[in-house]
């Protein structure tokens, strides 16, 4: 069976698993779209909330990015786990005691204010469809090389199967669905690491194979890479090359994006009880870890794999032959994210740092790329091409639920027209899920950077805006209605101002004034922008509320109240 | 409802377990792996230094026991204050 025939297969036959899920526990009321009916076990929750977490970045993305950054892409592994401890102590039980669907909701009621509860929506909307730009970016490498198409074309196929995909069921079936694509992603994902780990080091365990000696030379692995690099002139894997000043913030924005991400917490409101929603989080990180801490190896061995398959005799020696490529060259150039230019006519393939590299390889394509670089069988080339898709389509379902249960609930529901029925609740919920896809596969045809890097832009806006209207709804009585407002439009406005400075506007290529490289401010890049955006949204907030009003005596006796357990399990549903 | 002292004091004894938590959380991943990098770069692990390994890994299992002590210690105080569900 050819490799294309063996894609369609374990694809399908994935796609085929979810859809019949999502159809089995079809959404029937709109309490079930939104939040499950409560009813999930904080072990199942924590899968799917790993499964909606790890998307197209984590499992596509990140491990190439890590592959060619080193050290300083650590921002991405820490960032994207450490947000968990922050949503575990600082927010989801006690979004859980307040019991209502959405994020929106909680800061519309806090902050008694409907302006509090749209600002929150825009921001929302803000970060999610960033977000789901990235998905798109990875959709399309995806099914641009498993069905062989070129890269736009996979992108298009891409967003229409997440259209029906995610408009079909709500958040119930998203649930169930969510835990069998983590059971295929994180297979998908370990499979071929162990497999190239068992061969590079002789240890079974990627995670520890990342540590170990190198078989080949018997060196440190790592070491091994490091003498590679150094002669083909590639800078540096284990030393830090950015400044610790952006490594730093992107750390930080990462971190506190994570736990404003609404798609995210809106997980910790389908568990029975406070002290599952305290238990969900860690169980959520138990299985991201699983992925993250094979990651590094995934991304240290690729580099690895790939300089020892252009130079198979070392590289001292002359490069492989361009007409004696392996196939998985040949594939790639297909999607023209891999591409050869044989700059000084000798038909042979120089990898190397500087001008006379011919060899320019995209880094989104590296993690589904791995195994065909390894030369694994075809069943593993094709269990990836499936896990891809899973990270990528479970996490665009999971936005566009929020965007959706943005739009229709906390938009239209509570502002526009109370009165609507619950069918076309529903109905505005898909349309607005239509939208945010199509806009969102426009951008992602020129998407403003690898899909990683355009995702951590989503994660600097909802740390800018929405993670401190949260916290401080939470650990402070004091915050009120204009001190939030104020504190979310200016952390909002900042970061997006910032971003499009150096992305574009509304990311359109060449309308940016400056770039990542050379930034506006010190060393600070856009995607670490966030952080700075959040301390902002801090400041203003504090500063307006004290020369403002303090909240009237029932929103402090809310906030009271959300800090105690007690009384969580009697939240009805609306 | 309990009374509002009672309150209190379930409320700041979260906050120290709280407050507690999240200097270990610093120290781990911003501190071993980014600030503190430098002065560990003598301690070797596998071919590179022990902050390179906070960095990519050590740090992560830090966060897992982390929550998992939350929710722990939470699950007990809230028993001690009465205030379970």
């Amino acid at each position: 069976m050819d490799q294309f025939t063996l894609n369609l297969l374990f694809v399908g036959a994935t796609f085929a698993l979810y859809i019949g899920i999502a159809i089995w526990a079809r959404a029937g009321t709109t309490a079930e779209f939104y939040a499950a009916g409560r009813g999930v076990h904080p072990v199942l929750n924590g899968m799917a909330t790993g499964a909606d977490w790890m998307s197209a970045a984590s499992f596509i993305s990140m491990a190439g990015i890590i592959s060619f950054g080193g050290y300083d892409t650590s921002a991405y592994l820490m960032g994207w786990t450490g947000g968990y401890v922050l949503l575990a102590m600082l927010l989801a039980p006690y979004l859980r005691k307040f019991g209502k669907f959405t994020v929106p909701e909680f800061i519309g009621d806090r902050f008694y204010s409907q302006t509090a509860r749209t600002v929150a929506v825009i921001c929302l909307i803000t970060a999610s469809v960033t977000y789901v730009i990235g998905q798109m970016t990875g959709v399309g490498v995806a099914f641009s090389r498993f069905l062989e198409v070129s890269n736009s074309t996979g992108l298009f196929i891409g967003a229409a199967i997440v259209f029906m995909y995610a408009v079909l069921g709500g958040m119930k079936g998203i649930t169930y669905t969510q835990v069998a694509q983590y059971v295929v992603l994180i297979i998908a994902y370990t499979i071929p690491a162990i497999f190239i780990s068992l061969h590079l080091t002789g240890n079974p365990i990627p995670a520890l194979g990342l540590f170990s000696d190198a078989t080949s030379t018997g060196q440190p692995l790592l070491e091994t890479l490091e003498g590679l690099l150094s002669d083909l002139g590639f800078q540096s894997y284990t030393e830090q090359h950015d400044t610790t000043l952006n490594m730093f913030l992107f750390t930080v924005s990462l971190m506190i994006g994570t736990a404003g991400l609404p798609h995210v917490i809106v997980r910790f409101f389908t568990v029975p009880t406070v002290a599952d929603a305290r238990s969900s989080a860690g169980w959520a990180l138990v299985f991201i870890a699983l992925l993250y801490l094979t990651a590094p190896a995934v991304g240290a061995m690729a580099r690895l794999n790939l300089i020892n398959t252009v130079y198979p005799d070392g590289v001292a020696s002359t490069p492989v032959a361009y007409d004696a490529r392996p196939d998985w060259m040949v594939n790639w150039e297909k999607t023209g994210l891999l591409q050869f230019e044989d700059k000084n006519g000798d038909g042979n393939i120089q990898y190397l740092n500087g001008d006379e590299n011919e060899l320019v390889v995209n880094r989104d394509i590296i993690t589904l790329a791995n195994p065909e670089i390894a030369d694994l069988p075809g069943w593993v080339i094709a269990l990836v091409a499936a896990g891809g898709l899973a990270a990528a389509l479970s996490t665009a379902a999971g936005l566009l639920m929020a965007i959706s249960s943005a739009v229709a609930h906390d938009l239209i529901k509570a502002q526009i027209n109370p009165g609507i029925s619950e069918k076309n609740e529903l109905l505005a919920a898909r349309i607005s899920m239509g939208v945010a896809i199509a806009v969102a596969t426009y951008l992602g045809l020129n998407p403003p950077g690898f899909a990683a890097q355009t995702v951590a832009l989503a994660f600097g806006l909802a740390a800018s805006s929405i993670f401190p209207a949260l916290m401080m709804g939470i650990f402070s009585k004091r915050i009120n209605n204009k001190g939030a407002v104020a504190g979310m439009l200016a952390g909002l406005i900042t970061t997006l101002l910032y971003i499009f400075l150096h992305k574009g506007w509304f990311f359109v290529p060449g309308t940016n004034s400056f770039t990542d490289a050379e930034p506006l401010l010190l060393s600070i890049k856009s995607t670490s922008f966030g952080a700075v955006g959040a301390m902002i949204n801090f400041i203003v907030a504090f500063a307006v509320s004290r020369a403002t009003d303090e909240p009237p005596v029932e929103i402090q006796e809310l906030v009271e109240s959300i800090r105690i357990p007690r009384g969580a399990g009697e939240a009805v549903d609306h | 409802m309990a009374d509002k002292s009672q309150h209190n004091a379930y409320w700041s004894a979260n906050l120290r377990i709280i407050g507690i938590s999240l200097v270990i959380w610093f120290v781990c991943s911003f501190g071993f792996g980014i600030l503190l990098r430098p002065l560990l770069s003598g301690i070797k692990i596998g071919g590179t230094d022990l902050g390179f390994w906070f960095a990519q890994q050590g740090s992560i299992l830090v966060f897992l026991v982390l929550i998992f002590t939350y929710a722990w210690r939470m699950n007990k105080l809230d028993r001690e204050h009465g205030v379970e569900e």
